[in-house]
């Protein structure tokens, strides 16, 4: 089976980057890109634990559309991306123990997140499988290059640093920066992303909501 | 959409159950081992760095952590009432937490700041022994800073009240003010301090500004600026740990016992 | 006792606000914010199903998933472990309980039923859900400990919701720039709200 690359698969990957992004766009996976983002490593391997868990559910549900039947549908869908999340979560606690605890229950919360679910129902369910998983990875990027960038800037200003490495010197090492309190708390991250929304939208204005 | 019969969606949901149960219990089987033994040697590396026999920033392999440890630290569980050694429980797979938790292994703490409802009725020490001789005692602490229930360990020497090390690692203070207690800069501030007085009374202090150096001022430590809060919760864990609700009783057997 | 409760309650609902706070059930939170009688309609159904869902996740957790809770079943099966399975069985749970709630309300205040429409099998996917039984497992609460959280976080989370959508209902009327017209001003005022909410931070009951 030749694994083709054409327009339909190139927009499977790269139209959820800006266009259809799923966290400036489509609303999705909005909790865990603010409660993980704190720390740059963390939004890493957050990023990283939902886009493999989403492409592995895409390829599944998409594997399973036409046999699956309707009325369990939905129960099948939970039992599949759990079972998913499930394996990531102890690859997790046994590789990166650390990172994990700070993950905390939000490892387990990919179970609900909205993008895994939403992109599981709304494309993999119609498409054949090389497409769904395309689309899968091409979801998973733009979620984390949101995720990224939110981390990036919440560390690099809140703290100091990126992945634990100084760059600005805080005045608590001797240095001269002051860190930006605000950037570690909650609200930090929803300026961030109302911010970054507003960017996207500045340059792809087809996006602005009608009044 | 077909309709399936009711057979086909029964068999369906059985293959789905039994390949996803396959694959979960195995994952999770296969990997307990390696979990556990991350639990274990997280517990063991705060230990060794707190007692300061292992330097900041010294990053060991996972066999170093073990064989270090073992040959340096004896692990002891002390009945908290009455500060005696009970050898009857088992070391292994004591859950200090847990046991906190239990009303048969625990019952309801001293009124006390910290946030501690509960204290267990056995809890875990550790001793660094060199030539069979206890030099250093490390004991698990905890309790409410500002934000959270911050866990640490508290090292002292062996006359059981100057301070050899202290280390928080658990706590979810505010990074940059609170979060500082973990910061070795302050850390370094406590080495020489005596958290007794003459009296064997708690009167280690987190006072707001700056106190003197260990040999002038040794029941004072610096507060962390932007966090009076948490520097007041460390002083009130501590005071608890050390009082007769927590630690006294054994460290004063611990005392006797020496002289 | 009761103090212990009362803080519990206080703290889940202001002071560890599953939306504010946590950012649990934020899809939701900014889909149905826009008018505020579907926010406190789906407030009301989230407290609802956390209610019914968080005891009984916690009963399930309890007494057959953690480590030694089978050795009711028999002594040998006092060593299984079957924490991993938490996942799992917390879904399960919330989704029998979804359903359940879902043919209460069909049969007892259709009217509630209708006025929910679709968004009461969302409820089902909800974080803040799922959320609030992990949290439920990792701060090892007791069976009233975890009612008292159930109600705590559901108010909490409906007070928010229905809070941003009573704003959001007022800034119909503003000039807001048009890229941050909608989702990327409901950013922003979320963001404000939970600085308000961190003057709850160090009370002490």
């Amino acid at each position: 089976m030749a694994l083709a690359f054409g327009k339909k698969e190139r927009q499977a990957l790269l139209d959820p980057l800006i266009n259809n992004n799923p966290i400036t766009w489509q609303m999705l996976g909005i909790c865990s890109a603010l409660a993980v983002t704190t720390k740059l490593d963390k939004a890493l391997v957050m990023a990283i634990a939902l886009t493999t868990v989403l492409t592995c559910s895409n390829l599944a549900m998409s594997i399973i559309r036409n046999t699956v039947p309707t009325n369990i549908r939905i129960i099948v869908e939970l039992t599949i991306i759990a079972s998913l999340v499930i394996i990531a979560d102890q690859i997790l606690k046994a590789f990166v123990p650390t990172i994990s605890k700070q993950l905390s229950v939000f490892v387990g919360l990919i179970i609900t997140n909205c993008i895994v679910m939403g992109r599981a129902e709304a494309y993999a369910l119609q498409n054949p499988p090389w497409l769904s998983t395309l689309d899968g990875i091409g979801n998973g990027l733009g979620y984390s290059m949101i995720l990224i960038g939110v981390g990036a800037l919440r560390e690099l200003l809140g703290a100091g640093k990126l992945l634990g490495y100084t760059i600005l010197p805080l005045t608590t090492e001797g240095g001269w920066y002051v860190p930006n309190g605000l950037m570690v708390m909650a609200p930090g991250a929803l300026f961030l992303v109302g911010l970054f929304i507003w960017a996207i939208r500045t340059f792809k204005p087809e996006q602005v909501e009608e009044e | 959409m077909r309709h399936h019969s009711a057979l086909y969606t029964i068999g369906f949901a059985a293959l789905i159950c039994a390949i996803c149960s396959i694959l979960v219990s195995s994952s999770a089987v296969g990997l307990r081992g390696r979990q556990r033994r991350n639990q274990i040697l997280e517990r063991q590396r705060n230990v060794l760095a707190v007692s300061g026999l292992m330097q900041p920033g010294e990053r060991l392999k996972g066999d170093a952590i073990v064989e270090r440890f073992e040959a340096n630290i004896q692990t002891k569980i002390v009945a908290l009432k009455t500060g005696e050694y009970d050898d009857s429980v088992a070391v292994e797979g004591f859950d200090q937490q847990r046991a906190a938790k239990d009303p048969a292994t625990s019952e309801s703490a001293a009124p006390n700041e910290s946030g501690i409802l509960r204290v267990p009725n056995n809890v875990v020490v550790y001793h660094v022994v060199e030539n069979d001789q206890v030099k250093t005692i490390v004991l698990p602490i905890q309790g409410r800073g500002l934000w959270s229930m911050m866990y640490g360990y508290l090292a002292l020497d062996n006359d059981a009240t100057t301070v050899k090390g202290i280390t928080f690692y658990e706590q979810g203070e505010t990074p940059g003010l609170g979060g500082e207690v973990d910061n070795p800069r302050w850390k370094g501030l406590w080495p020489g301090r005596k958290v007794y007085d003459e009296n064997g009374q708690p009167k280690i202090a987190v006072i707001k500004g700056q106190a003197g150096a260990p040999e002038e001022d040794p029941h004072r430590v610096d507060g962390l600026s932007g966090a009076t809060l948490t520097g007041r919760g460390v002083q009130n864990l501590l005071r608890f740990w050390l009082g007769d609700g927590g630690f006294g009783p054994y460290l004063k057997r611990f005392r006797e016992q020496r002289s | 006792m009761l103090e212990h409760y009362l803080d519990l309650a206080v703290k889940s609902i202001f002071i560890e606000n599953m939306a504010l706070a946590f950012f649990l059930g934020m899809c939701s939170f900014m889909a149905c914010s826009k008018r505020v009688d579907t926010a406190v309609g789906l407030g009301g159904a989230v407290i609802f199903v956390l209610v019914m869902s968080i005891p009984m996740s916690n009963l399930v957790y309890n007494y057959l998933l953690r480590e030694g809770a089978l050795a009711w079943v028999s002594p040998r099966m006092a060593e299984v472990d079957l924490s991993f399975l938490s996942f799992l069985s917390y879904i399960g749970a919330i989704a029998a309980m979804v359903q359940l709630v879902e043919m209460v309300l069909d049969r007892f205040v259709p009217k509630l039923y209708t006025a929910l429409g679709v968004f009461l099998p969302l409820i089902a996917v909800n974080c803040a859900i799922l959320g609030a039984a992990l949290f439920m497992e990792q701060r090892d609460y007791t069976f009233g400990e975890s009612v008292v959280f159930a109600v705590g976080s559901g108010i909490g989370w409906a007070l928010a919701i229905t809070a941003l959508a009573a704003i959001r209902e007022k800034m119909r009327y503003s000039n807001v720039p048009a890229g941050l017209r909608g989702l990327g001003m409901a950013f922003i005022l979320t963001g404000l709200m939970a600085m308000g909410f961190m003057a709850f931070s160090g009370i002490q009951l």
